[in-house]
């Protein structure tokens, strides 16, 4: 059996890719899900903040998933959980085959039109920081220790130090507080935090959690259990300056350094990947380079907030349903998104101007923290958008919407800052 | 009191090996380890190298025992149903003036009964191996050279040797050792044992054991070596293992890939006082980038998954340790490189002066053939499917970067010498080994083992005791 | 005159704050604001701050261990630590769906603790 649209991962991206794609009209979708529930990683995310662009009102991330699932049912989108995706392939006939397990069906292969990759991502582990010190137990990514304490109902530790302030990285020194833990201190190697500032004072400021900007963790200490770490502040190349050690005694270290896009299937099937995001390259359509497939959501570039991963996964799955209906079909040529100043990358990476539908977002991130800088779209050198922005900074996704009529007929774009 | 015929001292792959090569004989084999599990100390943190033999002095314990080791691989392998590679090893040479030593080196090698040797110019080395860097100006082939896993090769020794009557005790701290009229009376943290044959195989504790019962006093010291691994993305970056030509600490930084697909980079060498310390130093680390860069050009190094230290055993007389050196007591002591190569030498060799000491006859039951943990991972899919199919837990995957299902997870718990902690769990698995490195897959792992071993999971360990993962409940 | 020290979390711009009150705790003053929600949220913070609560409670009967719940509305933020207290104390009979009230007038707030997620009760033997 051939189905329009398979959607891999049936988190944020996936669900609104699904119900978007149904709402334009695909009949015959299937989400594929490894947990047993739907929803992905916000059934753990408990806390509040969520869906303020969305739904105008602050949810927390079940809530924010349940009113997606329940739109999939409402829709009659079927799904199958408990199932992890194996191996991606182009058969000869088109489209792309999908093999999946799982304990009820077993083996399967699924063939689609159209596939939508929605499996987002990792946690940055210590091995890729090369974090010296012993290897004992007691160190934990952040995204792991709140599943442990928000699941499964575990507190990791009782004394925690934390490096990296991404987000779940404020958001744990906040939950295991409460949770009668003391947080010691959390460390940032940059000397700004990755984090939203409402976090920083609500999860850390609010309960008196000292933040070390410029600070890494240098070693750890302990041989079965965690027993202490040293900080140490960093110079301008981020190396730590000898004669600045801290030592801090703790059980638990929480990592919180960064999230890496999940690709490993996306490679299996040939998917380009940008080297910036670790997600595909994708065009204004948000296909990667594998006619037919899709992309959306943290599998694509990691977002910092859950409202564009639904609105970016909505164009993707309505993308997928077009294409699957056989209206998708090469209506010119597509020019690449040229990035300057501080703008690290785009989504998309190529834009295609007549398959813009009256106008694009772009979005990005950037490498600094800048005050009062402008974003600034050149057309063939022709400046066709200009947006002072207040404040900028690498924590937070950017974007522009470009006009379909500003795109047509031009050989050459650029999105960057200036300052 | 327990009474046997032989007490193997350690768990790592030397007392497995001697304890497998025992078990071809009648005679009751106890394996006692201090640690949670086998493979724990020297054997666990080590290059995964089964060295081709042309590196140690001709005449010395290292050489036979190597060679002889390295010929026996193909056969134990798959006897014991574990990975083993013959990705062959270059050692190159980075500087003209030192190609003599190269000679040399290959001569030794012919001297130690090496076969598949080659010395090759920049060019042949390059086109067998293109991304050797731009120093390179020569290279030694040794085509005999393998890569192995060591928990695997280990974990398969063992669980032979239960298979066919060892009994391993583990958790077990060896205490004090008496002599009795008729062998030796070991004390231990558990129970005593009272038996007629000892064999040290501790490790990096050798000498310590040694010193118990013996004049000649051994002095090991504790060398520590650093390693980076990287992420599967980068084991195709060299095909064969790449050796710099050996300098003062030994066989100096190596790239390999490894057999599950990897690429390590290491070991530095530095002598330590503490034999257990196995901490891991931005300067090793650093040193480990740098120096494998020598031989091998653009490693990925942004690819590191991972980093370990491991401690090699040295003895100060630059050998193994080998034979009986008391009445009754077997010495294995001072087994560093090329010690996991040479294992199951060394255990051939002693179960025969062990045997014909205490006259023991060959079984003939003995079952040479262990199977290991399925890695469905690795099996066409029609085979896959015919796993599940038998049991569906197959079809459950926990581990999502190793693919490893719930069935395997059930089947090292439920193995031979089955795995009681995560580190237990992910060795004879790879659950949690890629590249999240636990994240996602550890609390399922937990609740495999709480279920399956019918644990609170804030019992449930990493490894050791005291290496519980979460420490209390939140509700109720 | 007392002055409070405070980061504006009205948009990303994160402007520094100064408030300034009189004995009686009435605001007087707020600078270092570059717009009007930053005032309200100057004044806000340093008359009434308040603060959602989000945690879990132990679920009774359910297919998990625990079932994640939030208070309804703000509290006033000395109120947090009190309120864990009773959701600690807590528990919910499985099944729970989203917006069942766990706990009522929490800490005296009259702030209701409601479930975030539906809990599936276990299957009998």
């Amino acid at each position: 059996m051939k189905h329009d649209i398979v959607i891999i991962g049936g988190g944020p991206a996936g669900l609104a890719a699904a119900a978007a794609a149904r709402e334009a009209g695909a009949r015959d979708i299937l989400i594929l899900e490894r947990e047993k529930e739907l929803g992905g990683i916000l059934n753990q995310c408990i806390h509040n903040g969520f869906g303020l662009h969305t739904f105008h009102e602050e949810l927390t991330g079940p809530e924010y998933a349940a009113r997606f699932i329940a739109q999939i049912q409402e829709l009659q989108i079927p799904y199958l959980l408990s199932t992890t995706v194996i191996d991606l392939s182009s058969p000869a006939s088109g489209g792309v085959k999908v093999t999946a397990v799982s304990r009820e069906n077993g083996l399967v292969e699924v063939e689609a039109k159209a596939a939508v990759l929605a499996m987002g991502c990792r946690e940055r582990p210590r091995g890729a920081l090369n974090i010296p010190g012993t290897r004992p137990a007691g160190v934990f990514s952040a995204g792991t220790a709140q599943r442990l304490v928000n699941l499964e109902g575990y507190l990791p530790g009782r004394e925690v130090v934390i490096l990296g302030s991404g987000d779940i990285g404020l958001i744990m020194a906040r939950r295991m507080t409460l949770e009668g833990a003391k947080v010691k201190c959390v460390a940032e190697i940059q000397p700004y935090s990755g984090g939203l500032k409402r976090n920083i004072v609500q999860c850390l400021n609010d309960y008196g959690i000292p933040l070390k900007l410029s600070h890494t963790v240098v070693d750890i200490q302990g041989k079965e259990r965690v027993e202490g770490v040293t900080i140490a502040e960093v110079d301008e190349h981020l190396k730590p300056i000898p004669g600045t050690e801290e030592q801090f005694s703790c059980d638990t270290l929480l990592l919180s350094v960064g999230l890496i896009p999940e690709n490993e299937l996306s490679k299996e099937i040939g998917v380009e990947l940008s080297p910036v995001t670790s997600g595909p390259k994708v065009n204004e359509s948000l296909e990667t380079n594998v006619p037919g497939v899709f992309a959306c959501g943290n599998v694509l570039h990691v977002h910092d907030l859950v409202d564009y991963v639904s609105e970016e996964a909505a164009q993707a799955g309505r993308n997928a349903a077009l294409y699957a209906a056989g209206r998708n079909e090469d209506q010119g040529e597509e020019i690449p998104v040229e990035t300057g100043g501080a703008v690290r990358y785009t989504v998309p990476c190529r834009i295609c101007a007549q398959r813009v539908e009256g106008s694009q977002v772009v979005r990005f991130r950037v490498s600094k923290n800048m005050r009062n800088a402008s974003v600034c779209v050149y057309a063939d050198g022709r400046e066709i958008l200009r947006r002072k922005r207040p404040v900028m900074a690498p924590g937070e996704m950017e974007q522009v919407l470009l006009k379909q009529k500003d795109l047509l007929g031009v050989k050459q774009l650029l999105v960057c800052t200036e300052e | 009191m327990i009474q046997c015929d032989i007490v193997i001292a350690g768990a790592g792959v030397i007392g497995s090996a001697v304890a497998r090569e025992l078990s071809r004989f009648e005679g009751s084999i106890a394996v006692l380890e201090k640690n949670a599990d086998v493979c724990e100390g020297t054997s666990k943190a080590n290059s995964a190298i089964i060295h081709a033999g042309f590196d140690a002095e001709p005449g010395t314990w290292k050489a036979k025992m190597n060679v002889r080791g390295n010929e026996k691989m193909d056969k134990l392998a798959e006897e014991l149903d574990i990975p083993f590679q013959r990705c062959g090893a270059f050692v190159v040479c980075l500087h003209e003036e030192e190609l003599p030593k190269l000679k040399e080196l290959y001569e030794r090698g012919l001297a130690n009964g090496v076969p598949g040797l080659k010395l090759l110019n920049r060019e042949e080395a390059l086109a067998l191996e293109p991304n050797l860097s731009d120093a390179v100006c020569g290279a030694l082939l040794a085509e005999t050279s393998g890569i192995v896993c060591p928990f695997e090769l280990t974990l398969g020794l063992a669980e032979n040797a239960a298979m066919n009557g060892a009994q391993f005790y583990f958790e077990t701290q060896i205490t004090g050792l008496e002599r009795r009229e008729d062998g030796w009376l070991v004390k231990t943290s558990g129970e005593d044992f009272l038996t007629k044959a000892v064999v040290n195989a501790a490790g990096v504790h050798s000498d310590e054991l040694h010193n118990l019962v013996c004049e000649n006093k051994l002095h090991v010291a504790s060398r520590k070596g650093e390693y980076c691994l990287l992420d599967k993305t980068a084991g195709q970056h060299v095909s064969h293992t790449i050796f710099q030509l050996p300098g003062k600490y030994g066989k100096g930084v190596l790239v390999s890939p490894t057999v599950h697909g990897n690429l390590l980079l290491g070991p530095t060498a530095a002598d330590i006082e503490d034999r257990e310390e196995t901490k891991t130093t931005a300067e090793g680390l650093g040193e480990v980038l740098e120096k494998s860069a020598l031989g091998v050009r653009n490693i990925p190094i942004r690819q590191v998954i991972t980093s370990f230290t491991g401690l090699r055993a040295h003895e100060a007389g630059d050998d193994f340790v080998l034979g009986e050196t008391a009445e009754g007591f077997f010495d294995a002591a001072g087994i560093e490189s090329p010690g996991l190569s040479s294992a199951s030498a060394i255990g051939e060799y002693l179960a025969a002066l062990i045997a014909e000491k205490l006259q023991l006859a060959r079984k003939e039951n003995f079952q040479p053939i262990r199977r290991g943990v399925p890695r469905l991972h690795d099996m066409p899919a029609e085979q896959r499917k015919a796993y599940i199919e038998k049991n569906p837990a197959y079809g459950n995957i926990i581990c999502r970067c190793e693919q490893v299902s719930e069935g395997e997870i059930l089947d090292a718990i439920h193995g031979v010498l089955g795995a009681k902690t995560l580190d237990g769990v992910k060795r004879r698995t790879r659950a949690g080994m890629g590249r999240c490195q636990s994240g996602f897959c550890s609390p399922r792992v937990m609740e495999l083992l709480a279920r399956e071993l019918s644990l609170d999971l804030r019992e449930i360990r990493k490894n050791e005791k005291g290496s519980e993962i979460v420490l209390e409940k939140t509700r109720g | 005159m007392p002055v409070v020290e405070l980061t504006c979390i009205s948009c990303p711009l994160g402007c520094p704050l100064k408030v300034e009150t009189d004995s009686s705790g009435k605001v007087l003053k707020v600078t270092g604001n570059t717009c009007k929600r930053g005032e309200e949220y100057g004044k806000k913070e340093v008359t009434n701050p308040t603060r959602t609560v989000t945690s879990t409670v132990r679920l009774l009967g359910g297919t998990a261990p625990v079932v994640s719940v939030r208070t309804q509305t703000d509290i006033p933020k000395e109120k947090i630590f009190q309120c864990m207290e009773e959701i600690r104390k807590a528990a919910a009979e499985a099944p729970v769906r989203i917006g069942d009230v766990i706990l009522e007038n929490v800490a005296g707030t009259g702030v209701s603790v409601v479930a975030t997620a539906n809990a599936e009760r276990i299957a009998e033997e």
